[in-house]
Formats: structure tokens, sequence, C-alpha cells
């Protein structure tokens, strides 16, 4: 099954030509309507010009620094809630059912009480993709610091480390696997998170979103779909990316059984 | 565990009451512990509640001393009167029972069509070449950039609520009974081949039990996904159901309905997410009685 993957398969390029195909042929042969089912040149051709305009790069730059920066602040809150949560069973027992309770309610119901609490603009964004990529970040974390070990620990504790110590040589490094994980779901999340909001409130501010919503507004099934492909283009690449940084950042394990 | 072992915060101290048990009468000594994990037990409960708490509290403070607009902010009582009153009327049932169905027909659509194409791309080598590749590459987009896209060819009536929660029900559930039937070792399969199994008797006798807990994986991330999409959808085009109220009150600036809303939604992840865990248990009984 590795080698259908490794190995460049033809099989797999069927299914996208013959939709291509097909997609071609009803829209050249006029048997749709064409408004509502565009040509595939069509799109080639918004493709095009949306891609060499400057202004569509600003939407993406645009949502590209809501999504970073909130994934970082979740990111960064949610190692530390999932560090302490781990850590010391008193905060466990205070904060963690709050914290199972709250993390219950479906991300996007945050996001009218966000509005009315920090306005429209993008502070109230960029708090709710931070809330977004907390909650998978705050789960992996806790999971990786409850699986180190108590060997760990009575050597730090025989080598003197100081409480920072412990924190950066031992308890991080060793719940990485686990953090790199939690990250990479963050990372998921705040991206689905940004494209989320930027529909919701797709008359305030700018971004990719907004264009995308913007186009179905106008009735531009072109921009629709071009929008949803660079969409999907940069979740894809965020993936890979997060991926590819978590086999790099854990390359000191060897290789895996 | 941490390296502060020494941390009384970290290794709490044993209650001295614990060893001090009179050891004279084993009787009461037994009712003793059993009160004492009785006690801890609802020290633990307690200690969960005490944030709450907190909160409700600077809630109900800081609408008293007007900290905040009451727009923004409304009062404890005020918020519970508004459920009284849209509970009383039969509002807030009818609007969750309409997002209630469409989850389930969602759950449905969705959950067999991944299912049939986790079944075919794991048990299929031929279907696995020739649909992998696609699949791999549109479940990497995020579903949500899907719903203008359907808005156009959908509307923005049922079908549109549907398809859409269905699409982001789809790709869990396939991912998740890939995977469970990858990991199926091969030797099964040959032991099956060997007995002459039908393909009816092979899904029954060897992919099911082995793939249970993956495609109870599926379901899981199937059902939280439908329900953070349901949301979205009714936030952003509806005119009913639980996410609609929210815009509704937001609309009217009343902000009592969002947090409601807010609430409700809450109380139903919780309901959905103890469901899930029933069926889990469940599963791993019957996993265990197995063997």
């Amino acid at each position: 099954m590795s080698d259908a993957i490794t190995k460049r398969d033809w099989r797999g390029l069927v299914l996208p030509l013959t939709f291509l195909a097909v997609w071609w042929l009803i829209t050249a042969q006029g048997w749709v309507n064409t408004k509502l089912i565009v040509p595939p040149a069509g799109v080639f051709h918004t493709a095009v010009t949306t891609l060499s305009d400057v202004e569509f790069y600003e939407g993406v730059a645009l949502s590209l620094g809501r999504d970073l920066s909130g994934f970082f602040l979740g990111a960064l809150g949610g190692v530390a809630l999932g560090t302490l949560l781990a850590v010391s069973r008193w905060a466990d027992r205070l904060i963690g059912p709050t914290f199972h309770t709250v993390r219950q309610i479906s991300l996007f119901a945050w996001l009218p009480m966000l509005t009315s609490w920090l306005g429209y603009g993008d502070l109230s964004k960029v708090v709710f993709i931070a809330l977004s990529a907390f909650y998978p970040v705050v789960l992996g974390t806790f999971e990786g610091v409850r699986g180190v070990t108590q060997g760990h620990a009575e050597v730090a504790k025989v080598y003197g480390f100081t409480r920072t110590q412990v924190l950066f040589k031992l308890i991080l490094p060793a719940a990485s696997p686990q953090i790199l994980t939690g990250l990479n779901l963050g990372l998921v999340y705040a991206w689905l998170a940004t494209i989320g909001s930027e529909f919701l409130l797709a008359n305030w501010g700018n971004g990719l979103g907004n264009t995308v919503f913007k186009g179905r507004a106008a009735f531009n099934v072109e921009l629709i779909i071009v929008g949803m492909l660079a969409i999907g283009l940069i979740g894809t690449i965020f993936n890979r990316m997060a991926t590819r940084l978590e086999q790099y950042s854990l390359r000191w394990r060897g290789p895996q059984a | 565990m941490s390296a502060s072992a020494d941390d009384p915060h970290v290794f709490p101290m044993v209650p001295a009451n614990d060893q001090a048990a009179p050891s004279s009468s084993t009787w009461f000594a037994s009712i003793f512990s059993v009160l004492t994990q009785a006690a801890q037990r609802l020290g633990i409960i307690a200690a969960g509640l005490i944030l709450p708490a907190l909160i409700f509290w600077l809630w109900s403070v800081a609408t008293e001393r007007r900290w905040l607009p009451e727009q923004i902010l409304p009062e404890p009582a005020l918020v519970w009167q508004s459920f009284k009153e849209l509970w009383e009327t039969g509002e807030l049932q009818g609007h969750v029972a309409i997002s209630a169905s469409r989850v389930g027909w969602s759950l449905l659509i969705g959950g067999s069509a991944g299912l049939v194409l986790g079944f075919g791309m794991g048990l299929s080598k031929a279907v696995r070449a020739y649909v992998f590749p696609a699949f791999d590459v549109v479940s990497q987009f995020p579903v949500l950039g899907w719903i203008p896209l359907l808005i156009i060819f959908a509307g923005i009536d049922e079908p549109l609520k549907i398809s859409a929660i269905s699409i982001s029900v789809v790709i869990p559930v396939a991912i998740n009974t890939l995977k469970g039937i990858e990991n199926i070792p091969r030797a099964l399969f040959e032991v099956s081949r060997v007995y002459k199994f039908t393909l009816w008797q092979v899904i029954q006798r060897v992919v099911l039990p082995c793939a249970a807990p993956s495609l109870f994986n599926g379901l899981r991330q199937g059902v939280m996904q439908a329900w953070l999409s349901l949301v979205f959808v009714e936030l952003l085009v509806s005119s009913e159901g639980i996410g609609y109220l929210m815009v509704w009150g937001r609309q009217l600036a009343q902000i009592d309905l969002c947090i409601v809303a807010m609430l409700v939604i809450g109380v139903v992840g919780i309901a959905l997410e103890l469901v899930l865990r029933w069926i889990e248990t469940r599963l791993q009984g019957w996993r265990r009685a197995a063997f």
C-alpha cells in the first residue's frame, strides 16, 4: 500500500481527469446553465486575473496575519495550560472540569459574543482564532506531559535541576511529540476559524474569506471557485509544512519502529 | 509526573487521619475508609465547582455595579428569565429540534457515504488506487470553504445545510474507516481466504470486530464536525435553529438570547459527548468479552 503512494500511480489521475472532462463537455455543449456551472476556461481566466491582482494578495496577507497571530497566542496559552493541568493535580481539579465543559461549546458559537464584547475588528477575530487553536494544543500538551515517566523525573532530581530546567529540559522535550501533534491540529483549526470568521463577518474588514464571500453575493462563481482553491491550497501547505516540521524536530528520536 | 516531587501541590500530603484510622475494630476502619473516600470524591467535585462559582459571582457583581453596559453583559437574572420565556413558549425546543434533525440527517447521509468510501478504499486495492489520491486532496480542504459554492448550487435552504454538514461528516468517517481496515493484520484476511469466507463474512467476522475502535473514532469525529458546521451554517444563513437564535439575539442587541443559545449549545455538546462515551464503553465491554 505504501508503494501505491510513493510510485506514481496513473489510476489516481482518472477521477480528476474524468471530472474535468465532464465539466468541460457539459459546459461547452451548453447542456447546463453556464451561469451556474461555469466553464473551466472561465475559472482559469479568473484565476489568472485574480492572481495578478495586488488586492488579492493583500487579502491573503491579512488573513494569514490574523491566522498566525491567533495561532501563536492560542498555542502559547495552550502549552501553558496543558502543562499546568498535567503537572499539578490541584490545577487539574480546579480548572479541568470547567475547561472540559467549556470545550463542548461549538467553536463558532463564541463569535457573536466576541463581536459584541470586542467589536467587529481584528481583535475579536484574532481572539476567536486563538481560542480555536487553544483547545487541541491544551489536549495534546496535557497528554504529552502526563506521559513523562517517574524515572525521568527522578534523574532530573538527581541532577538537581531547577524548576525552569525541569520545564525546558525535561517536560517540554519529553512531551514534544504530543505537543507537536496538538500544534498541528491547532494550525488546522486556526485556518478553519480564520476562514469561518471572515465568512461570517464578510462585511467587516478584508481577507481571503471576505473576497470569496463577496464573490457569492455578486454571483461570481468563477471567483468563488478560485477562492475556494486558494483556501484549500493554503490549508494543504500549512498541513504539509507542519508535518515536515514535526518530522524534522522529532528526528532526534531516530527511526520509529 | 513532573520532577517537582517535593512540591506539596503536585503530591498533596496524605491526610493524617487516613493512617490514624482506629485499627481496634476492622469494621469501624472500613466504614471510616469508605467515608473518607466519599469525602475525597465530594472534595474533588467541589473543587471543580469553585471556578464556575467564581465566574458566576464575578458576573453578578459586574452587572450589579454596572461595570459594563447592559447591552454587553446582561445580568444573570435576565438570562434566566429569557431562558424561561423561550422554554415556556416552546420556541427553544423548536430551535433545538430543527438543529437536531439537521445533524441527524447529515450524520445518516454523510456517515453512510463515508462508510461506503472507507470500506471501498479499504477492502479493494483498485478502488483505493482510483479514488484515494483525489479524496486525499479534497479532504485537506477546510469544509467551510465549500459553503459559498454550495450556496450557489443548493440555495440557502435545507439542502444547503444538510449537504454542508454531510460533507463535514464524510471525511472523518471515511478516513477512520480506511485507517481501521488498513491496520487489520493481513494474516487475518489470509485465514479468511483459507476458510473461503464470502465478502459479507469477511466484513462481519474480520473487518467489523477489528476496525470497531477506529470506526467509533470516525463516528466521534463526525459528530463533533457536524456540530461545528451546524452552528456555523446556522449563523451564516438560516431562519431557524439554535444558531439562528444567536444571530437574532445579536441583531436585536439582546445579548441575553445569545448567552442562552450558547449555554444550550454547550449543554447539547456535553450530552453528545456523554452519549458517545456510553457507546464507547459498550464497544469496549464487548471487545473485552470477546477475548
